[in-house]
C-alpha cells in the first residue's frame, strides 16, 4: 500500500498556520456585532450569487445551442451524408468521432486500469511518487502539446489518420482514468485482500477475482467520463485527422475520419449561414451526448456507491 | 506483475517523448532563433520572420485574467457549496456547475462569439471605458467584440468549475470541530470562514487555481475562436490578438515553408515549458498540504 494516506486528511488536522503569524487574529472581535453580521451576510450574499451566475452561464450556453441547433435535428441529419456545404447530413461525423474515441478508449482503458493496478498493488513508496507525479503532468499537458507531438510522430510521416487522433486522445484519457481507478482501488476494503491471501490465491488471481470486480464500478465511471471529454476534444482531430477525402461514412482508423468536433469547427468558421446552422446541430448533437454520458456516469456511481455502502 | 510495470513505465515514456517530439519538432527554429524568439514580435511565415511575443503577451493576459477572475468567483463558489447551501440546493447546483467544466471548449468559444462577444462589444465594454476608461487597458469600444478580453472571459467560465470542485472539496475536508469551535466562541460565518476554513485550505486553493491557470494556458480553440486574430500588442484589452495556442491550430494546416512548421513546434514547446512548469509548482503546493491523493487529477 505504499504508505498512502488517507486522502486530503492529514494537511486538515495539522494546527492550521505554520507560517501565519497568528492565526487568531481573525477571530478577535472588532467593531460593533451589527457590523460584523453584516460583513458575514455580504459573504453569504457574494457566495451565493456567484454559484447563481455560474448555473446562470450554464444554462444560458445550454439555452443557446438547444434554440440555434434544435431547428437543423431531424432524423436524416442523423443518418445521411452531407452533400455540400452545410447542406445534408452528418453522420460520417457521428460515425466517425465514435471511431476515433472508441480506439483512444480502447487504448486508455486497460493501460489506466493497469496504471493504477501498479500503484496499489507493486509500487514502492519511490517509484508510486514519479509514476504519479507523471500522471499529473501528463493531465496539466494542453492538448494541442498532445496533439503536436503526434503530429510530430505520425502525420508529418505517415499523413492525416484516425488513430493519430485516437492516439492523442488516449494520451489525454489516460491520467484521468488511471487516477479516479487509483482511488477506487483504495477503496477496496484490505480484507477482501487478506481473505483471498489467506486462501492461498496468487497474487494476479485475487487482483483479477476480487480487487478488479469490486472497484469496476468506479473503473467505468472514470473511463466514461473521459471517453465525455475526449468526445469533446477538438484539437487533436484539427491537427491529426482533418484532411477528410470523402463525405461518405468512414470507418478505415488508417485514413482521416470525420468528427463532430471537427465539423463544428470548419462549419462555423465557413460562416455561409447553412453551414453555421449546421454547426449548432452538431453542437447540439455532441453537447447532448456528452451531457448524457455525464449524468449517466454519475448515476450510475450513485447506485454504485450506495450498493457498496460508502 | 511485469504489464502493471509496463504500464507504469509508460507514463513516464509518453512524457519524455512529448517533449522529445516537441524539441526535434522545433529544432530548425532553435538554431536560427534562438531564445530571442519567445520575445520577438514579428510573426511573417512567408518572410521566414518569427518571433512569439505578441502571442505570448496575449496568452499571458488572457491567462491572468482568467485566474484573478475565476480564483475568487471559484472559492466564493467552493464556499457556497461546501458550508453555505442547505443540502438539497448543494446536490442540484453542485453537478451543474462540474457539467459546466464538461461542455467541450468548441461549444462554449461558439457560444462566446455568438453570444458572450456582442454582449461584451456593446455593454460591457462602454461601461468599463466610461468608468475605468483612465486606465489604458480599458480602451474605446470596438467593432466587434472578438477580444482579448472576451477570450479572458471565455477562459474564466471554462476555468471556474475547475476552482470550484477543487475547492469545495477542500473546503469539506476542514474539520467540523474546529470550525464549531470558532462558532461557539462567537464568531460569525464569515468570521470562521477568515479564521479557520481558509487558513487551514490556503495552499491546496491557490495549487487548484494553479491547474486552471495551466488549463487556461494551454486552451486552443475557444479562444482561436473569439480573440479575433489580431497580431499587434494593444494597451486596451478590447482589441483582438492571438494566442500561442491558437497560432499554432490556426496555421498548422496551412503551412507556407518548413520552418513555419518548425516555428509552431517552438511555440508548442513554450507552452510545454510553461504549462509543466505551471503544473510542478502547484504539485509542490499540493504535496506540501498532503493532499496529492486526492487532489490533482478530477
Amino acid at each position: 500500500m505504499s504508505g498512502l494516506s488517507e486522502p486530503s486528511a492529514v494537511g486538515a488536522e495539522e494546527p492550521p498556520a505554520s507560517g501565519l503569524p497568528d492565526p487568531t487574529a481573525p477571530l478577535t472581535a472588532t467593531g460593533s456585532l451589527r457590523r460584523r453580521a453584516a460583513v458575514s451576510r455580504a459573504l453569504e450574499v457574494t457566495a451565493t450569487g456567484s454559484a447563481l451566475l455560474a448555473v446562470a452561464v450554464f444554462c444560458i450556453v445550454i439555452y443557446t445551442v438547444v434554440s440555434r441547433g434544435a431547428g437543423a435535428i431531424s432524423f436524416s441529419f442523423l443518418t445521411t451524408d452531407p452533400t455540400g456545404i452545410g447542406t445534408g447530413g452528418i453522420a460520417p461525423a457521428i460515425v466517425g468521432s465514435a471511431v476515433i474515441v472508441a480506439i483512444a478508449t480502447a487504448i486508455a482503458m486497460p493501460l489506466g486500469v493497469l496504471i493504477a493496478l501498479y500503484l496499489i498493488e507493486f509500487a514502492g513508496r519511490r517509484s508510486g511518487r514519479v509514476v504519479r507525479m507523471a500522471l499529473d503532468l501528463t493531465n496539466g499537458l494542453p492538448t494541442v502539446v498532445v496533439a503536436i507531438m503526434v503530429y510530430g510522430l505520425i502525420v508529418v510521416g505517415s499523413g492525416d489518420s484516425a488513430i493519430a487522433a485516437s492516439i492523442a486522445l488516449a494520451i489525454v484519457m489516460l491520467p484521468l482514468i488511471a487516477r479516479s481507478s487509483h482511488q477506487v482501488l483504495l477503496l477496496v476494503p484490505g480484507t477482501l485482500r487478506e481473505a483471498s491471501d489467506a486462501l492461498g490465491v496468487s497474487r494476479w488471481r485475487g487482483v483479477l477475482g476480487v480487487v478488479l470486480p469490486s472497484a469496476l464500478g468506479g473503473i467505468v465511471t472514470a473511463t466514461i467520463l473521459a471517453a465525455a471529454r475526449a468526445a469533446g476534444e477538438t484539437v487533436p482531430i484539427l491537427l491529426l485527422s482533418s484532411l477528410v477525402t470523402s463525405n461518405d461514412v468512414q470507418i478505415n482508423p488508417l485514413h482521416a475520419v470525420s468528427a463532430m468536433p471537427l465539423t463544428i469547427y470548419t462549419d462555423f468558421n465557413d460562416g455561409v449561414p447553412a453551414a453555421v446552422t449546421q454547426a449548432w446541430g452538431t453542437a447540439l448533437v455532441l453537447m447532448a451526448i456528452i451531457l448524457a454520458a455525464n449524468i449517466g456516469a454519475r448515476m450510475f456511481l450513485a447506485r454504485n456507491r450506495s450498493r457498496l455502502g460508502l | 506483475m511485469a504489464l502493471c510495470a509496463f504500464a507504469a513505465i509508460l507514463t513516464i515514456v509518453i512524457i519524455v517523448e512529448v517533449a522529445y517530439q516537441v524539441i526535434t519538432g522545433a529544432s530548425p527554429a532553435i538554431s536560427r532563433y534562438g531564445l530571442a524568439f519567445v520575445w520577438n514580435t514579428a510573426w511573417k511565415p512567408n518572410l521566414y520572420i518569427f518571433g512569439a511575443g505578441e502571442m505570448l503577451f496575449a496568452t499571458l493576459v488572457t491567462s491572468a485574467m482568467a485566474l484573478v477572475l475565476a480564483t475568487p468567483l471559484g472559492v466564493a463558489i467552493g464556499l457556497f457549496l461546501s458550508l453555505l447551501a442547505p443540502r438539497p440546493l448543494r446536490t442540484v447546483i453542485g453537478p451543474l456547475i462540474e457539467m459546466l467544466a464538461a461542455i467541450p471548449s468548441i461549444i462554449i468559444g461558439l457560444w462566446g462569439v455568438i453570444v458572450l462577444a456582442p454582449f461584451v462589444q456593446e455593454h460591457l465594454e462602454p461601461w468599463l471605458h466610461s468608468w475605468f476608461g483612465f486606465i489604458p487597458i480599458f480602451g474605446p469600444q470596438q467593432t466587434t467584440g472578438l477580444s482579448v478580453f472576451t477570450a479572458g472571459l471565455v477562459l474564466t467560465i471554462m476555468v471556474v468549475p475547475i476552482v470550484a470542485s477543487l475547492s469545495r472539496d477542500l473546503f469539506l475536508a476542514v474539520p467540523k470541530e474546529l470550525q464549531d469551535g470558532a462558532a461557539a466562541l462567537g464568531a460569525t460565518r464569515w468570521e470562521v470562514i477568515r479564521g479557520v476554513v481558509l487558513p487551514t485550505t490556503a495552499s491546496g486553493v491557490i495549487a487548484a487555481a494553479l491547474l486552471a491557470l495551466g488549463r487556461a494556458l494551454g486552451e486552443a480553440v475557444a479562444v482561436a475562436l473569439v480573440i479575433g486574430g489580431g497580431s499587434v500588442i494593444h494597451a486596451s484589452v478590447f482589441e483582438p490578438g492571438t494566442s500561442v495556442a491558437a497560432r499554432i491550430i490556426n496555421e498548422i494546416t496551412s503551412l507556407d515553408n518548413k520552418l513555419h512548421l518548425a516555428a509552431l513546434f517552438y511555440l508548442a514547446l513554450i507552452l510545454l515549458v510553461i504549462g509543466v512548469l505551471t503544473n510542478l509548482a502547484a504539485q509542490a503546493i499540493a504535496r506540501r498540504v498532503g493532499g496529492d491523493q486526492a487532489m490533482l487529477v478530477r
